[in-house]
């Protein structure tokens, strides 16, 4: 881990660099500067000002989790990073200065040629126009909210400000601190009561956004008996600059609510994926994570649902996919605090190569709750013989009338599996992609078809270099 | 040509010799059948041929029409006709047989060109009223959770939808009871043809009374003893195995003098 040699996080020179004017850039560190240029570029109201600051002393005083977590944290150079750039809405990179792997990768991945250069950072925005039109109208006519999470604070405090932060405080982590401090972009949903929200929301779909921002930050409120969808990512490879993301997704689902999140990355190898999400579930509401993790150096990411009303149910699926030299640090958190809430945690990971995936898990049942229940379901698979896997399950469980399921297995794809599968004239590789599709289908077919099928053919991309 | 030829075939596993040069033909539009006791080899023979990655062959050929298949991964030799029924055929979870055969199928064809989905059910399904299955069996991942019968089954369905021009089926027989035994060898015995080679491996001669072999040859030891017509293997019904295990070892020795 140590061992790895320390990652030059200048954007200039990372793993898929372009050279780029920014008409924003709040220089090299973090500091109250740094924080005051943000806020003035983004004309932060004064509250927004004094919660960045705020954070910015929290994320001081915080030490790296490496005490329990990797000692890789380490290599992350806060003074080497650029807390915020912004192109303004002039993209300079041209379709010629994408990199000859990167075109074939989206080629490849069979994603649409408009879609590639938006990926690529050659648009600043998906021209999805004529999509986008027909959801608006639909969202607005149904009073949903859907803006970046600069527009809701400014526009929408009345909703906003009550939720922002309570979900996720900002010292609950280092990096949620770090994001509290300087966070931009990201969504900001908001579904008034009753209403359900037919076809999914992406970030896509918001016009004028910055997207995926490094310290990208999302608020979404259901109000009571609302339902609604959201996905963010896509399973095309996001060629970032920069090295270090650190996300926070707050949730809130109110009374009879029910929140889906779905999640699909990608991240080139040198990126250091920090990420807190967490969701507030009332009363007879839902919340499900379904979270699947490709890529990175590093991932930490466990997302939890706070089960505070009785009845509430929380879920979450995850899917990790650790290659040569990455480790995919993953799971998911559940905190009864009613009674007769129930929460599951299925969670799969695969090694490949030197990858190596943690599972991590926390499930809390205090001792005054009745009729609580929680399953747990990790599965681990290992490629090769150098791939590793480890599990971190920490259930807490008190009382009587509560109930707690948890299953762990580890399997190795078998050199007879493989035997038998080339012997039906599967070349090796292909072999080797269907077994792994085979460990993940039953939580595949919970995606979105669009993202089984992309989902799909990254596994087999992946898969192609493990055997040699 | 057309013939599926070992030659003088060495075989071993980490350091224990298995095949001690085996030879043996089979003839397009044959089936052979593979008899000896416990531990002669069968199986061993049954997964060099394909290619099993456990076992390092040290002199010999498998000649498959004429071109050796010894330097081939296991799936060219697949994919140049050669089909192997498994003992013990392994669990692929979360892969359905139907997907899994429709891949075995598209690996075959050159790049660019899909498989007819609407052709292919319909050969799928026709090929499994034959075996006498239940159309729902093929949307069952790929022998998880499958009885002894059930996983035969699917080899010969697989078998059937693949089309080898040579199969050896490796204790096919093993685990079944006589209803299951009657359904695989009709399935097996509706697929014989000029087409197709086979090997049948069993230990026991009931099989032999299901499938009729044309030729029935004896292994013992790594080596082919005895070859002859149906009659061989009804002898070693009647005698069982020590006759032939003390006669070879006696001819091994006036070899040796």
């Amino acid at each position: 881990m140590t061992e790895k040699p320390d990652l030059n996080l200048e954007v200039d020179s990372g793993n898929f660099s372009y050279p780029e004017d920014y008409a924003f850039d709040a220089g090299y560190g973090l500091n109250e500067e740094t924080i005051k240029y943000i806020s003035g570029v983004k004309n932060d109201p004064d509250w927004i000002r004094e919660f960045r600051l705020n954070a910015l002393n929290v994320f001081r005083s915080k030490p790296n989790p490496t005490h329990w977590a990797t000692k890789d944290l380490e290599n992350i150079h806060f003074e080497k990073i650029r807390y915020y750039l912004s192109k303004g809405q002039t993209p300079k990179r041209s379709w010629d200065e994408v990199p000859d792997d990167v075109k074939r990768t989206f080629e490849r991945l069979g994603i649409p040629e408009k879609e590639r250069k938006y990926l690529a950072g050659v648009e600043a925005q998906f021209d999805s126009e004529a999509a986008y039109s027909n959801v608006k109208a639909a969202l607005s006519d149904q009073g949903v909210i859907f803006v970046g999470s600069t527009e809701g604070l400014q526009k929408y405090p009345e909703i906003f400000r009550p939720w922002f932060g309570k979900v996720i405080p900002t010292g609950d982590n280092k990096y949620s601190a770090l994001n509290s401090a300087v966070f931009s972009g990201g969504s900001f949903i908001y579904v008034p009561k009753g209403v359900k929200v037919r076809h999914p929301l992406q970030a896509y779909f918001r016009i004028n956004a910055e997207n995926f921002g490094q310290f990208e930050r999302t608020l979404i409120i259901a109000d009571e008996g609302a339902e609604l969808t959201y996905m963010e990512g896509c399973t095309a490879p996001k060629f970032e600059t920069a090295t270090l993301h650190s996300a926070v997704v707050e949730l809130v689902a109110l009374k009879g609510a029910k929140i889906q999140y779905i999640t699909v990355q990608n991240w080139s190898a040198n990126v250091f994926n920090l990420v807190t999400k967490r969701g507030l579930a009332m009363e007879e509401a839902e919340i499900k994570w379904i979270d699947c993790n490709i890529g990175s150096r590093l991932t930490m990411k466990y997302p939890g649902v706070i089960l505070k009303g009785r009845k509430a149910r929380g879920e979450v699926l995850s899917i990790a996919l650790a290659n040569n030299g990455q480790h995919q640090d993953t799971g998911a958190k559940m905190i009864h605090a009613a009674d007769e809430t129930t929460s599951t945690i299925t969670a799969k990971s695969i090694s490949v190569g030197s990858g190596r995936s943690s599972y991590r898990g926390l499930v809390y049942i205090p001792k005054h709750l009745k009729g609580c229940k929680n399953n747990t379901e990790c599965d681990a698979l290992l490629i090769n013989t150098d791939s590793r896997t480890d599990t971190y399950p920490a259930i807490t469980v008190r009382g009587q009338g509560n109930s707690v399921q948890h299953e762990a297995s580890v399997s190795k794809v078998s050199a007879e599996q493989i035997f038998y599968m080339q012997q039906r004239g599967l070349t090796e590789a292909q072999a080797m992609s269907m077994s792994v599709n085979g460990f993940v289908n039953d939580l595949v077919a919970q995606f979105p078809m669009e993202y089984s099928v992309e989902l799909k053919r990254l596994i087999d991309l992946e898969m192609e270099g493990s055997v040699g | 040509m057309n013939t599926l030829e070992i030659r003088n075939l060495h075989a071993r596993i980490e350091e224990r010799e298995i095949l001690k040069g085996l030879s043996l033909t089979i003839p397009q539009g044959e089936v052979h059948a593979l008899m000896g006791p416990n531990g002669s080899g069968k199986s061993t023979l049954a997964k060099v041929i394909a290619g099993h990655p456990d076992y390092e062959v040290t002199a010999g050929e498998v000649l498959l029409n004429g071109e050796n298949v010894l330097d081939m991964e296991p799936d060219q030799r697949a994919r140049k006709g050669l089909f192997l029924a498994f003992q013990y055929p392994s669990e692929i979870h979360g892969v359905s047989i139907a997907n899994f055969i429709r891949a075995a199928l598209q690996a075959r064809l050159p790049e660019g060109q899909e498989i007819d989905a609407v052709e292919y059910y319909k050969k799928l399904y026709s090929k499994m009223a034959m075996l006498e299955m239940d159309k729902s069996f093929t949307s069952r991942a790929v022998n998880d959770g499958f009885s002894g019968g059930e996983k035969k089954r699917n080899e010969i369905l697989q078998m059937a939808m693949l089309e080898p021009t040579y199969a050896i089926l490796d204790e096919t027989d093993s685990g079944l009871d006589i209803d299951a035994l009657r359904i695989v060898s009709q399935g097996v015995n509706k697929l014989r043809g000029p087409g197709l080679g086979a090997l049948v491996i069993t230990h026991y001669q009931r099989l032999l009374d299901h499938i009729i072999p044309d030729v029935v040859h004896v292994m013992v030891q790594g080596r082919i003893v005895r070859t002859g017509g149906r009659e061989l293997a009804l002898t070693l019904e009647d005698r069982g195995y020590d006759w032939i295990i003390k006669e070879s070892a006696e001819s091994a020795e006036a070899a040796t003098v």
